[in-house]
């Protein structure tokens, strides 16, 4: 075997020696050859006539995202005060959802770069399509630090760029991490995914019949012609992003949790924060991947690539970063009490008894204890229960969020100035809003790119299981 | 060109012709101009290369120089000049620097009291008002209504025309409608003939009425104040025989006993009895003794939450706590047996022991027989001549002002009144429900009404006349004491206003402007010249130096009538002016409508305050779903067979079996902003109920209402100890100074303070030159909560006002507030007041969030908000452990009123939507001082610097100064051992700090 062969082709699992039982169950089913994966995947973008039911799905998205530009444009020529925001309560929906999504990004980039790199070939099924999530998802959380300021058209002073005002940004703030973390975070999951998708731009430009996809694609292919030379560079290239994208998944939530770690709010002055945000935004990532997987592997018939061990997998990360997060509650509310601060006592009491008591009890069933279900593992391989335990950890997860964000400022220090807080209808159209847009760019991306990631199932197959002793 | 060649060559004409000329007539005038004479004359002169003559077109060429010119000549049409000849500045005025303000003394009357003033005028706008510290009744402090003066001047929706039955009309035929009328008057003695105004107490202004009076022995005078004093001055003639008015000097007294009197924050000399009372209250290190204040009120008061013993008490119960204390000194009247007697034993003894240096005080509320008797009590402790003093009244014509108005009523009913004049009031709208004002009203053939605003009287009536604001007219007040301030204008009547005194000049068939009216009434006979120099010192001080009245001999007489017997059960319902917008003539004035009113921090309404325990009668509880700090319970108020609904609102320490309205609101023809707001409580207030009226009941309704309240009702103990008010008796603070101190308080271990930035040195810059820094104090114990200090802010920084839905979604903007903070049991509850500006931390958490650095700190040590800079990211205020960050959510501030712009104090910013702003410790009255010290190469004085809170302050609770100078007074109250800051815990090391409240109970009395 050539030095340059791919290094994913290397697979352990595969050796004679070890017993039936340690023996993984195939990642593809069985009866498929390297064409009818090519056919099957490619076939869903390639194919004339776009099926109804798309058309049904994008206008519903599209006149979301239409509700989205309405909120802006209202926002910006209005004012910020359009939103529910207050004295004391600073940051409302905006935040919270900016975390939110940023959270859900975090599964993509974990999928692609960690699991390639731990080669875990069971994520070749659904990386492809879950870097593309995540890419929405900054995208829709890219919308809120943005319109969240009070005058956003000058939201370009967050960047580091030499002007004739002679100053620099605030490097101590956190918001301004989050500028470099976020632009970087966008940036290399762009690539990684652009980088993974070329060789599969090439398969649909030599596929393709109709002129315009052949010139898009094949600008987008940027001359692929699958020659041994180009593979080699791909690799080389492929896991270099994967090892640049490793760190960002620590790295973009341990920096937007330093947004409220950083601060002196009790409820947000906390050093656990980076962990238990990185464990909560894998956690809220896998969720998002089965809520979409769940019913475009049934709507695409995709059942063969995206197995129900790819599920269970994904089942088990949940549970386990979930179990992370649940145990985060707890000491949240235990270092309150052995602190003896009375500011951050009252912080876990106010959460467990004041005005947003049912918020946390909520979070508290739908994070900590709905997770639990994936112990069994009857619900583990079962797509409804799965969808169901996602559905809820979606919902925790944002609640999570109103938790930390809202009621921890709306009372702080000075019971003179607490107040409360409530979403005003234009924090929720953003929202919907942004909803819509992650998912009208989900619907354009499945109807115009393959989903799954057509050269790497390929090698998933039993005929490219070539071995050096074969040969 | 020179003037004379201007002249010359038609050049004022062509600017007259221009100026008259309105913006859209432009393009038509320039045709017009084009063929003038006067025109082409000048043109030639001005550019006579190009002269040519005209012809009937105009070329392009010509059009473009035509239209430079029209354009260049339009800007004259921008400056509103009087139509007299008027002189330019050819040497500027004296005194007059651009960009630097003037101030000059007047006075502001306010129901029939004179305050003075000292009015900041930039360029001729008057845009701040400060106390004058000449004048007795301020010594330099402000109420909220003074400060508010400036926006009422301004007031885009004042009156600006005279109209005759609603009609825009002038004033020339108003003369003229007038003198058929006069004519008529001198034949008949002005039989017919009422007028009508406020209390008055400008001399100047009896005088002329008097000259009236005296012409037409047929015509009458009648006052009307809806806030009126008639108890105090029935209560006084009872005493004494006569209307007297009532001076007091708290500052010599040790013990004082209010009776329902919310002495500190109302009623004439407020602002002086909160500096005279406080001054014995300052603790500071070596102080050992206080005054001790008893109160008996059913509502609490601002002069409640600062008393040593609160008795919560309905209003008709005060009399009974009057007679027995009466009775214990012998002062009159047999007691009966109270339920109170332990507390009136204490009381008695604490008065007998400080004989000579003891006041008791009666409130305007209670009925005649308790002023009576708190004369006589004073008496027979022998604080007449030593802490109170009785002189003649202030007022012009004192008088029973309800018996007036029912007197005029009866005689307009009666078909004798056939010319009704009313010089300011609002009858219409503020007069006793029985009396049935407004249908009174229109029985009268002809009704004049001279307003400030065309209000629900000017409605109807036949002639209106715009009234001019005190900033635009010359006249003259007496302060409490009778002191004589003359008031002098800033500024030309914005809108052809009239004041009463030439309306009185119309009636006297003399037609004088004000100036001349007032200073020919105080010149006498005297010698001009002579007179000038005098003259021109009174108006300079603001005061007529020993005009004060005279002690007035004679004894109370404590011979009380016996007690009425006990009035039918129910509710007692007390009617109290608004603390805000007083009897409702501030209702249009946005800074005073959203001011949070003391104790109950309600904005822009009013309410029904019950006490918990009647609240829970009623079926609301403070655990009420719909009871909360953004909504409470309309409650319907049965009464005199009226009903009217009210939202209910819970007040600790309020007395049971009672409830508190305040009158004012429910406007409906005051302005944009006060139109509508509130409920009008005239309709169930009756002349034998003006202050207090029984039997009423209360039903909760099922409507639930939107309330827009600056802060919940915490108390102290809420959220676990906190330390943000540490108080302590006055044997507590003998007995340990340092009470108020904390670990965290204490000098910090190096440790503590260990960072890897370097620490800043505030002593001295890079060059060694030595540094301010600039900090306060703020003394929690002496303040009452008025909001002086709150209005002075927003008047001088240019904050501005958000409304009722943005105050209700917890946005309004102060950049200080007054915190209130209950402590003990909710029937009667010690209050505490803790105004609350940026505290200007050293370590401020503020500003490493901020991510474009719009947030720095001064080397100073203020923490500066850049405006322009500020992206509006919120993280500043949500990392501020105070809250004293405000961001504007909303384009808050008008830009396009334009009556509104000359109010604006030069000197600050106005904001613009998403940015953040706070207190900056008044930074542009830093830099002043900063600059003429420079200039005058010294370092900035102590004192010299006084921030717009602390000037306003009556009872001196703020201090600024450089912390640097340990000399300075803010340095040594740094020093106090009582001296702790809020939240030191943090580290934030806050250069606002505060001192620990000492109160001073009897020690003989259980703590309640």
């Amino acid at each position: 075997m050539s030095e340059q062969a791919p290094l994913h082709e290397v697979r352990p699992t595969t050796q004679r020696d070890i017993p039936e039982r340690f023996i993984p169950v195939p990642i593809v089913e069985k009866g498929h050859t390297f064409a009818s994966v090519t056919d099957q995947i490619s076939s869903i973008v390639l194919k004339k006539k776009t099926p109804i039911g798309w058309w049904i799905g994008f206008g519903i998205t599209f006149a979301l995202v239409q509700v989205l530009m309405v909120t802006l444009a209202r926002v910006v020529f209005g004012g910020i005060g359009n939103f529910g925001i207050n004295h004391p309560v600073g940051w409302g929906f905006d935040i919270i959802n900016f975390v939110w999504w940023i959270g859900i990004g975090h599964a993509g980039t974990l999928i692609s770069a960690i699991l390639l790199l731990l080669r875990q070939d069971w994520r070749t099924s659904i990386n492809r399509f879950a870097e593309a999530m995540t890419l929405f998802a900054v995208a829709s959380a890219g919308l809120y630090p943005l319109f969240h300021t009070g005058r956003p058209w000058y939201a370009f002073w967050l960047f580091p760029y030499p002007n004739t005002m002679g100053l620099w940004p605030q490097f101590r703030s956190p918001l301004m991490w989050d500028v470099f973390a976020v632009s970087t975070y966008a940036t290399v999951s762009f690539l990684f995914w652009y980088v993974g998708l070329i060789p599969d731009l090439a398969t649909l430009r030599d596929r393709a019949r109709s002129r315009i996809g052949q010139t898009i694609y094949g600008m987008g292919a940027l001359g692929w012609r699958g020659s041994a030379k180009h593979w080699s560079r791909y690799e080389h290239a492929y896991l270099l992003l994967a090892g640049l994208s490793t760190p960002l998944v620590l790295s973009v939530h341990t920096i937007v949790s330093f947004d409220f770690a950083v601060s002196v709010i009790p409820g947000w002055h906390s050093t656990f924060f980076p962990p238990y945000f990185v464990a909560g935004a894998v956690f809220a990532g896998f969720a998002m991947v089965l809520t979409l997987s769940i019913p475009i592997r049934k709507i695409f018939k995709l059942q063969d690539f995206i197995t129900m061990k790819h599920l269970e997998n994904m089942g088990k990360v949940m549970l386990a970063t979930g179990l992370i997060v649940f145990y985060a509650y707890i000491m949240e509310a235990f270092f309150a009490w052995y602190s003896g601060n009375v500011y951050e006592r009252y912080m876990i009491l106010n959460r467990q008894h004041g005005p947003y008591k049912h918020m946390y009890m909520m979070l508290i069933i739908c994070n900590g204890l709905a997770p639990q279900m994936m112990w069994v593992k009857r619900f583990r391989t079962s797509a409804t229960m799965l969808f169901i335990t996602a559905m809820f950890v979606n919902v925790g997860m944002w609640l999570e969020r109103f938790v930390i964000i809202p009621t921890s400022l709306s009372r702080d220090y000075l019971p003179s100035s607490w107040g409360t807080y409530h979403g005003s209808p234009w924090d929720w159209s953003m929202f919907v809003g942004s909803i819509g847009l992650f998912l009208c760019l989900l619907f354009l991306f499945l109807r115009l790119l393959p989903m799954i990631s057509i050269f790497e199932m390929r090698t998933m197959l039993p005929e490219a299981d070539v071995h050096e002793a074969e040969a | 060109m020179s003037r004379n060649e201007e002249e010359d060559s038609g050049f004022g004409a062509l600017r007259d012709k221009i100026s008259r000329t309105r913006g859209r007539d432009y393009w038509r005038s320039l045709e017009e101009l084009s063929r003038t004479d006067s025109f082409e004359e000048f043109f030639i002169q001005e550019f006579p290369r190009q002269a040519q003559p005209l012809g009937e077109g105009v070329d392009r060429r010509d059009f473009v120089k035509l239209m430079g010119a029209s354009v260049a000549f339009a800007g004259l049409t921008a400056c509103n000049r009087p139509a007299e000849k008027i002189i330019p500045y050819v040497r500027t005025p004296e005194g007059v620097v651009p960009g630097q303000p003037l101030f000059f003394a007047s006075a502001m009357p306010l129901a029939g009291v004179a305050t003075g003033v000292l009015v900041e005028s930039h360029m001729g706008r008057p845009t701040k008002i400060e106390g004058n510290p000449d004048h007795p009744s301020s010594l330099g402090a402000t109420d909220p209504f003074m400060q508010a003066a400036v926006l009422s001047l301004y007031d885009p929706d004042r009156s600006q025309t005279v109209r005759h039955l609603g009609e825009i009309s002038t004033w020339s035929e108003f003369i003229a409608a007038m003198q058929p009328v006069l004519r008529d008057a001198q034949a008949n003695g002005g039989a017919g003939i009422r007028i009508l105004t406020q209390t008055v107490n400008s001399p100047t202004l009896g005088a002329q009425i008097q000259q009236f009076l005296t012409a037409h022995p047929g015509a009458r005078w009648h006052q009307w104040e809806p806030a009126g004093r008639d108890n105090a001055r029935e209560g006084g003639r009872l005493a004494f025989g006569a209307y007297v008015n009532t001076v007091y000097h708290f500052d010599k007294a040790n013990v004082v006993l209010s009776l329902d009197a919310n002495f500190l924050n109302c009623g004439p000399g407020n602002l002086r009895y909160a500096r005279d009372f406080m001054s014995r209250r300052r603790v500071r290190k070596g102080t050992t003794s206080m005054n001790r204040l008893y109160l008996v009120e059913s509502a609490p008061s601002s002069t409640g939450s600062v008393a040593d013993h609160r008795l919560p008490l309905k209003p008709s119960a005060v009399e009974a706590v009057a007679r027995a204390v009466a009775a214990g000194l012998g002062a009159g009247g047999a007691a009966a047996p109270s339920e109170h007697a332990a507390w009136v034993a204490a009381v008695l003894r604490d008065l007998q022991a400080n004989r000579g240096a003891s006041i008791v005080v009666a409130g305007d509320e209670q009925p005649p027989v308790v002023h009576q008797l708190a004369h006589a009590m004073n008496q027979t402790l022998g604080n007449i001549g030593t802490t109170v003093t009785i002189t003649d009244p202030v007022e012009v014509a004192p008088a029973n002002q309800l018996a007036s108005l029912r007197q005029l009523i009866a005689d307009i009913r009666g078909g004798s009144v056939r010319h009704l004049i009313m010089l300011g009031g609002n009858p219409v709208f503020d007069a006793p429900a029985d009396f049935e004002f407004r249908s009174a009203l229109t029985l009268v053939p002809v009704r004049v009404h001279l307003s400030s605003h065309y209000d629900e009287t000017s409605e109807l009536s036949h002639w209106h006349i715009p009234e001019t604001h005190f900033l635009e007219n010359w006249s003259d007040a007496r302060g409490h004491d009778g002191t004589v301030s003359i008031i002098q204008p800033l500024i030309a009547p914005l809108y052809n206003g009239r004041s009463a005194h030439e309306v009185l000049a119309v009636l006297n068939g003399i037609d004088l402007p004000g100036y001349d009216i007032v200073r020919k009434n105080w010149q006498g006979q005297g010698d001009a010249a002579a007179f000038e120099v005098v003259w021109r010192k009174w108006l300079n001080d603001g005061i007529i130096a020993g005009s004060a009245l005279p002690a007035r001999a004679g004894s109370a007489n404590g011979n009380a009538a016996p007690p009425a017997p006990a009035a039918a059960g129910g509710i007692e319902l007390q009617f109290r002016s608004d603390p805000t917008i007083f009897d409702g003539r501030f209702a249009n004035i946005g800074w005073l409508q959203e001011l949070p009113k003391p104790i109950t921090k309600i904005t822009w309404d009013n309410a029904l305050l019950v006490s918990p325990r009647t609240a829970a009668r009623l079926n609301i509880a403070p655990e009420d779903e719909l009871v909360n700090e953004r909504t409470t319970i309309l409650v319907r108020i049965h009464y005199h067979g009226r009903q009217l609904e009210l939202p209910v609102w819970i007040v600790p320490g309020h007395a049971d079996d009672a409830a508190t309205v305040h009158y004012g609101y429910g406007r409906s023809r005051s302005g944009r902003l006060g139109d509508h707001t509130g409920f009008n409580v005239y309709p169930i207030r009756f002349s034998d109920g003006m202050h207090v009226g029984h039997g009423a009941t209360l039903v909760r309704t099922g409507t639930a209402y939107k309330i827009a309240c600056t802060q919940e009702h915490q108390s102290l103990g809420e959220g676990g100890d906190r330390g943000i008010i540490r108080p302590t008796t006055l044997a507590g603070f003998l007995g340990n100074p340092e009470f108020a101190l904390t670990k965290f308080d204490r000098p910090e271990s190096a440790e503590a303070n260990e960072s890897m930035v370097p620490a800043w040195s505030y002593t001295a810059d890079s060059n060694g030159n030595p540094l301010n820094a600039w900090g306060m104090v703020i003394d929690p114990g002496t303040c009452i909560g008025c909001n002086g200090c709150v209005i002075a802010c927003q008047s001088e920084n240019n904050i501005a006002v958000v409304g009722k839905d943005q105050v209700w979604r917890q946005r309004e903007m102060h950049w200080l507030r007054i915190d209130r903070y209950y402590s003990g049991s909710p029937e009667n509850p010690q209050i505490y007041n803790q105004p609350i500006p940026c505290m200007q931390c050293e370590n401020a958490p503020c500003e490493p969030v901020c991510p474009v650095e719009a947030t720095v700190h001064s080397a100073e040590g203020l923490n500066d908000m850049t405006y322009n800079r500020c992206v509006g990211t919120r993280y500043c205020s949500n990392n501020c452990p105070y809250k004293v960050r405000r961001f504007n959510f909303y384009q808050y501030s008008d830009y396009f009123t334009p009556s509104l712009k000359p109010m604006r104090n030069p000197d600050v910013t106005v904001r613009t939507r998403g940015v953040m702003e706070k207190c900056t410790y008044c930074v542009q009255r830093i830099n002043a001082a900063k600059i003429t010290a420079e200039r005058e190469d010294r370092p900035v004085r102590d004192g010299e610097i006084v921030t717009a809170c602390q000037q306003a302050c009556p009872t001196e609770a703020i201090t600024f100064g450089n912390i640097n100078d340990p000399t300075s007074r803010v340095a040594q109250l740094k020093k106090q051992p009582h001296n702790y800051a809020l939240l030191a815990e943090l580290n934030t090391r806050p250069r606002t700090t505060y001192l620990g409240v000492v109160r001073n109970p009897n020690p003989e009395m259980k703590a309640e």
